[in-house]
């Protein structure tokens, strides 16, 4: 720490940053626009201009840039000192002279951290008197809106999106006072993290095209915090909703998880929510019925029949545990197929076992080697992704420290190690994003990739069980044994028990981390509560002993092959279905009931990492949705504090669930965190022609949280934070508020309770169950698994603009006689399928590859011999 | 002293225009320096103390010692690798023509000294940014580039010695910002022409990360004489403390206009009525741009003035490129202020808010007091956006640069100002 000056007035900040952070987290307001904490500084929009001091007896003081100078131990500065109050205000003059100020119809209005850095520094009357320049605004695809004329030509989003994000597709054209911030043509934005140009960017260049098309201001829309349901790394997100529709998702940050930044997939694909196929209604053979007759009926089916359920990995782990107490523990089935059960419980008993733990996202950022099996990282856990592009450049940064290179001066940093990347070697079936920034990339069958894993295993310690030579091991090896945070990462994703175990090898013979990945928002949530598989489920009914079943928040058809689900549903008297969008179950279901999404219920995942964590209702709808575990409620349940108690009885392992966010009766200075800004307007004034009494706001017995505008004002604990704001910080940049350092964690914690820590006495010795080599057949091909961030998972393909970028059913194959574009028949166990064909030339011989969660064919066993006949 | 030493840098052109070949070159002495360096032993750090003790300062225009500059190159065997050497040939200044004179007529001189520098930073490889448009000069200096190499000046192992050097020409894309020492190795690197902040320095991380020195072609021309004839012999060159001598030019309604070597320290007036030959008949003198279009303005009050780093601090202008741009009474200065601010404004990277936002503004309202839609206030808008380009303000000097005529302009012709403001229009038009 550092002892500085400001104003007069002393504060420590920390010495290893620049003197914009240390005021800005000494809660100073000194305004900015081309800093951003996660990329750094480079002094380009001159906004945070200071003066400084030579020393005590100096009253001239030069102007420096704060972001440009470090907060080294006795510096002095004057942000009061009126020659820089006046040059900050001409900053933004500056940048208002092209600037359209078209603030009411844009739709950063009310949210523009442009608009609060002009209220900050003062200036209010523009005397610029020409015309003002004009772009062409691109169509960058259906989730970014592009508007230039707004731009102030801060370069945050080149930045972000190139140096950042790895992107290429987007850059700085043309020069002077004309720089066009877009792409050569109009298209979509290539990069997987596009959506966080809508928060980086400070204006209203770049902003949610899904928000658009359902506008609502900030103040006008009632947030409450989420969890991003659309894969396992739990996300932490601000859901916001006007009028009955959730209108958009903002990221919530947490230092230990997402950090500044959501993938497109968890950002744009809350749509679903909104979809005209939700289930709004309880539905009795098809026909809608009141939530009184739907409740009597599941009684009436309970108390007469023998009733099983099924849980899903996609549903919190109170409507599991409601499921699971309704039914009784021997009756309730996991939601995931034997074979996703059976590798989840391996990554959990592993992880268990140690000594190797999980590391949060943000600690992956910081790992200095990293080895990938099997995981395809950019559509499976999206955001790993983009934390592996920060892991790449750890050993080179160490070339800007040997040059004393301050790591915040980001420009300074990358000119020192320009492309220079760390080791990361990535082993999968097919090619992957990051194979780009890759050491070496290795494409293979499924046990190749496991014995890729044994082999570095092996070379790194001889007591692992050893096979013979393989390719790029020892040089694995070697980069893992040199590096200082070695990571290993690996996943269900190729349904391979093998990859999980030299995974496992790899981190205990190197003492690495280990990060898994889970496909869905509470995979390892419902695999810690446990289950019978749901083959037995199958089973039961099959055998007579079940004649009615619950389905809950759960598409059979993901997880079976048709035939099977086809002859479960058909055997079963009484199926009884909770979800929220029509699809093949409902339509088979005796009894549909509308299950609330993250939107409409409260409840808790675990994430791929083990954090338990808590999404909050948003809004009461005004329909009969509501949580599942509510339409599944014990008698003595009566909000969400009670469901967590019996779960922390019942099942002692998730005991601590309970700890992921304060409970209801919370309250800070006596009151509710409000969903909704204190600027909420409207709430009378939409009706005030009829009638100007309001009506009291809804209740919310299982929250903190109250569905109103009033409560407490200050800051509420990190789990609990509804929308980033601050008096004068109305934008997203008002995170740097709520924590104790910027960039760093937030104050009282960063939210959710790591469930799945390495026992430290119980060490695990190294698996041995190596495959062997993998060989193609004659005229047969082996079917893995493809993944798509846009289209391999079931909620988010339900929204418009993920839709719009889906992939579709194809069978990708390397060449051979066929062509791209053809069709084929493809035969494997689980069914045969008419496919338009792919060419992949990255698939190694004897592969093909077939889109992961894309019905039909998801339900297929996989991998899977196949043959692949072309249609004559 | 002979006349041939006082004019080392031009003494070997041709008044024909033609080249210098390295025949010629070697004819007239050439090449002897690196022999001198490279076989007879001299270390690098002896040709840098040198350059240091015959006070070369850069001839690009901010005059930075030479040797300074060499100085912060780490050498050895443990230095990062390669090292770059960059000659700075992106001669963009508006009124500046004095880099062409010396890459089109005598190349190989502008080579030996890159050979030497090199030597003194241990170079690796070397690039000759050049401006793009300077298409003459890049033929004849991939010509000579062959020649030396064939002479076994440059490639592996010079001369037999232990020391090598690859040669390479760049023609640039072209911008003014090229020729800023930093946004040159951008663009080299094939990235916007963007200045980098500093630290790091260049000598420190440059070129791809490397350790490099940008130097000026004149700067790196000098450099064989020095060692040829000593560092003393440099400094007696100059007049005044500043060393050596300079490429002095003059544009302009002068009645000849050119370029002149001459000592450093050649007063304003000398180069203007002796070498220019004076105002052409009929025409006043009113000021001048002493060096390029970003000095300040100089009025015939201070003609007397030594041409030379320190002398031109002290009347408030800089010498910069030693090229002075010549305003008569029959053009107006409004029109040049905005004719040189128009090229600022282009020219501006788009980098940093008071440059890309206060040039375009400037260039508008100077634009429109010549179209005679000037209103009152424009000057205090005028005055306050050239504030904004202080030292500290503005990422690079390209601002700062537009600043030095805008306000010396403001303050030696404000009468014209107002009067185009009162007038409804421009009384030269």
């Amino acid at each position: 720490m550092a002892t500085v000056y400001v104003d007069g007035q002393s504060y420590q900040m920390n010495a290893d940053e620049n003197l914009l952070h240390g005021c800005l987290s000494a809660g100073l307001n000194l305004p900015y626009f081309c800093w951003h904490p996660a990329l750094g500084s480079v002094g380009a929009c001159r906004q945070c201009a200071v003066t400084q001091f030579k020393d005590e007896h100096d009253t001239h003081g030069k102007l420096v840039m704060a972001c440009m100078t470090p907060a080294a131990e006795g510096t002095r500065i004057a942000i009061q000192d009126p020659e820089t109050v006046a040059f900050r205000a001409a900053i933004i003059e500056g940048l208002m002279l092209n600037h359209p100020h078209d603030c009411p119809v844009c739709d950063e209005g009310g949210e523009c951290h442009l608009q609060d850095m002009t209220v900050m520094t003062g200036h209010d009357y523009r005397r610029y008197e020409f015309d003002k320049r004009t772009f062409h605004n691109q169509n960058l695809g259906p989730l970014v809106n592009h508007e230039m004329n707004r731009c102030i030509q801060c370069y945050r989003c080149v930045r972000y999106y190139r140096d950042y994000a790895g992107g290429r597709d987007l850059n700085a054209f043309a020069l002077r006072n004309t720089v066009f911030f877009g792409r050569q043509a109009d298209g979509v934005l290539e990069n997987e993290f596009s959506g966080n140009l809508v928060e980086v960017c400070p204006t209203g260049v770049f902003t949610d095209k899904t928000l658009k098309r359902h506008y609502t201001r900030k103040w006008d829309q009632q947030f409450a915090p989420s969890i991003c349901g659309q894969c396992g790394l739990g996300c932490n997100t601000d859901v916001g909703e006007h009028a009955g529709t959730v209108r958009r998702i903002l990221n919530r940050y947490n230092h230990d998880v997402n950090g500044y930044f959501l993938c497109d997939r968890g950002r744009f694909g809350y749509e679903f929510t909104n979809s005209p196929h939700r289930i709004r209604e309880p539905l009795l053979k098809g026909q809608m019925v009141s939530a009184d007759k739907a409740r009597r009926h599941l009684r009436d089916l309970l108390a007469s029949g023998t009733a099983i359920g099924i849980g899903s990995p996609r549903a919190s782990l109170e409507s599991n545990f409601a499921l699971r107490t309704l039914v009784g523990p021997n009756r309730f089935y996991s939601g995931m197929s034997d074979t996703d059960a059976k590798l989840v419980a391996l990554m959990i008993d592993v992880l268990r076992h140690g000594p190797m733990r999980t590391p949060t996202l943000h600690e992956v950022e910081a790992c200095d080697a990293v080895l990938v099996l099997g995981e395809d990282v950019t559509n499976v856990a999206p955001r790993l992704a983009l934390a592996l592009r920060q892991s790449v450049r750890q050993q080179p940064i160490e070339i800007a420290k040997t040059l004393k290179i301050p790591l915040w001066m980001d420009h300074g940093v990358r000119d020192a190690i320009q492309d220079k990347k760390g080791p990361l070697y990535i082993a999968t079936p097919y090619a992957t994003r990051l194979d780009e920034i890759a050491t070496a990339t290795f494409h293979a069958a499924p046990d190749d990739i496991a014995r890729l894993g044994f082999a570095v295993a092996h070379a790194l310690d001889p007591q692992a069980p050893s096979l013979g030579d393989v390719p790029l091991a020892s040089e694995i090896a070697r980069a893992l044994k040199h590096a200082k945070k070695p990571l290993v990462i690996a996943g269900p994703s190729c349904y391979s028990e093998a990859i999980i175990q030299a995974a496992a090898n790899v981190a205990m013979a190197v003492g690495a981390q280990l990060m898994v990945t889970a496909p869905e928002c509470n995979t390892m949530g419902t695999s810690l509560m446990g289950a019978n598989p749901l083959s037995a489920a199958f089973q039961a009914v099959k055998d007579g002993n079940a004649d009615t079943l619950i389905i809950l928040e759960n598409d059979l058809y993901r997880r079976a092959p048709r035939a099977d689900v086809d002859a479960l549903l058909n055997a079963t008297a009484h199926v009884i279905v909770l979800d929220h969008l029509v699809n093949s179950m409902s339509g088979k279901a005796e009894l549909v009931l509308p299950a609330g999404t993250f939107a409409e219920s409260d409840g808790t995942y675990i994430s791929s990492e083990g954090r338990a964590q808590r999404f909050f209702q948003v809004f009461v709808p005004s329909s009969d949705i509501q949580a599942s575990w509510r339409w599944l409620t014990q008698p003595s349940w009566h909000s969400l504090d009670d469901v967590l108690a019996a779960m922390a009885t019942a099942l002692p392992q998730l005991a601590r669930a309970r700890e992921a966010a304060p409970s209801a009766t919370f309250r800070m200075a006596g009151a509710k965190v409000p969903r909704s800004s204190h600027r909420a307007s409207g709430r009378t004034a939409v009706l005030a022609n009829i009638n100007v009494s309001e009506p009291k706001p809804p209740d919310d017995p299982d929250s903190p949280l109250s569905f109103s505008m009033e409560g407490a004002s200050n800051h509420p604990p990190g789990a609990l934070i509804p929308f980033m704001w601050s008096p004068g910080w109305n934008s997203i940049q008002a995170t740097n508020t709520y924590q104790k350092e910027i960039g760093g964690p937030l104050r009282g914690g960063d939210p959710g309770v790591r469930m799945v820590e390495p026992s430290p006495s119980n060490g695990q010795s190294y698996f041995s169950g190596i495959p062997s080599v993998f060989e193609p057949r004659e005229g047969e091909w082996l079917l893995v698994p493809m993944y798509y961030i846009f289209g391999s998972d079931e909620l988010s393909c339900s929204a418009p603009g993920i839709a719009e970028l889906a992939t579709t059913p194809h069978v990708a194959v390397n060449a051979g006689d066929l062509m791209d574009g053809e069709e084929v028949e493809v035969r494997c166990a689980d069914g045969m399928f008419r496919l338009p064909v792919r060419i992949r030339t990255d698939l190694p011989r004897g592969m093909a590859g077939l889109p992961a969660g894309v019905l039909p064919l998801a339900g297929c066993g996989l991998p899977a011999w196949s043959t692949i006949v072309r249609i004559t | 002293m002979t006349p041939l030493i006082e004019k080392p840098l031009t003494k070997n052109m041709r008044p024909d225009g033609s080249v210098v070949d390295r025949k010629a070159y070697e004819q007239a002495g050439g090449y002897q320096a690196v022999r001198k360096v490279v076989q007879h032993g001299m270390t690098s750090n002896a040709v840098t103390d040198a350059v240091k003790d015959a006070n070369l300062r850069g001839r690009g225009g901010a005059g930075f010692p030479t040797a300074k500059k060499w100085s912060f190159v780490p050498l050895g065997k443990d230095a990062p690798s390669p090292t770059y050497l960059i000659c700075n040939a992106d001669e963009m200044e508006p009124g500046t023509f004095k880099d062409r004179l010396l890459l089109e007529r005598d190349p190989h001189q502008l080579i030996e000294g890159m050979i030497i520098s090199g030597f003194a930073i241990e170079a690796d490889v070397a690039y000759i940014f050049l401006r793009g448009e300077y298409v003459l000069a890049a033929e004849r200096l991939l010509r000579a580039i062959a020649e030396a190499y064939d002479a076994h000046y440059l490639g592996k192992n010079i001369l037999g010695s232990d020391y090598s050097l690859e040669l390479h020409l760049h023609l640039s894309g072209g911008r003014y910002m090229c020729g800023e020492e930093t946004g040159l190795l951008n663009a080299l690197e094939g990235k916007r022409a963007n200045p980098r902040s500093k630290p790091p320095f260049p000598p420190v991380v440059g070129l791809f990360g490397k350790p490099t020195v940008v130097n000026n072609v004149e700067t790196l021309c000098c450099v064989p004489h020095i060692i040829n004839h000593g560092a003393a012999w440099f400094r007696a060159l100059g007049r005044t403390q500043d060393a050596g001598t300079k490429l002095f030019g003059a544009s302009g309604k002068v009645k000849r206009p050119g370029l002149w070597e001459l000592p450093m320290g050649t007063t304003i007036r000398e180069i203007l009525e002796e070498h220019a030959g004076g105002m052409r008949d009929g025409v006043t003198f009113r000021g001048l741009l002493p060096g390029g279009a970003s000095t300040d303005f100089v009025t015939k009050e201070h003609l007397d003035t030594p041409m030379d780093y320190s002398a031109m601090a002290t009347i408030g202008s800089r010498m910069g490129t030693g090229t002075m741009i010549v305003l008569d009474d029959q053009t107006c200065p409004v029109g040049m202020t905005w004719n040189l601010m128009h090229f600022f404004a282009q020219e501006s990277c788009g980098w940093c808010t008071p440059c890309w936002s206060g040039l375009g503004w400037v260039e508008r309202i100077l634009k429109s007091m010549e179209e005679g839609q000037g209103k009152p206030g424009d000057l205090d808008k005028l005055t306050s956006q050239a504030n904004m380009w202080g030292p500290g303000a503005t990422f690079c000097a390209l601002a700062p640069g537009a600043a030095e005529p805008l306000h010396s302009a403001l303050k030696c012709f404000r009468d014209d100002f107002e009067r185009h403001i009162r007038e409804k229009r421009c009384p030269w038009r």
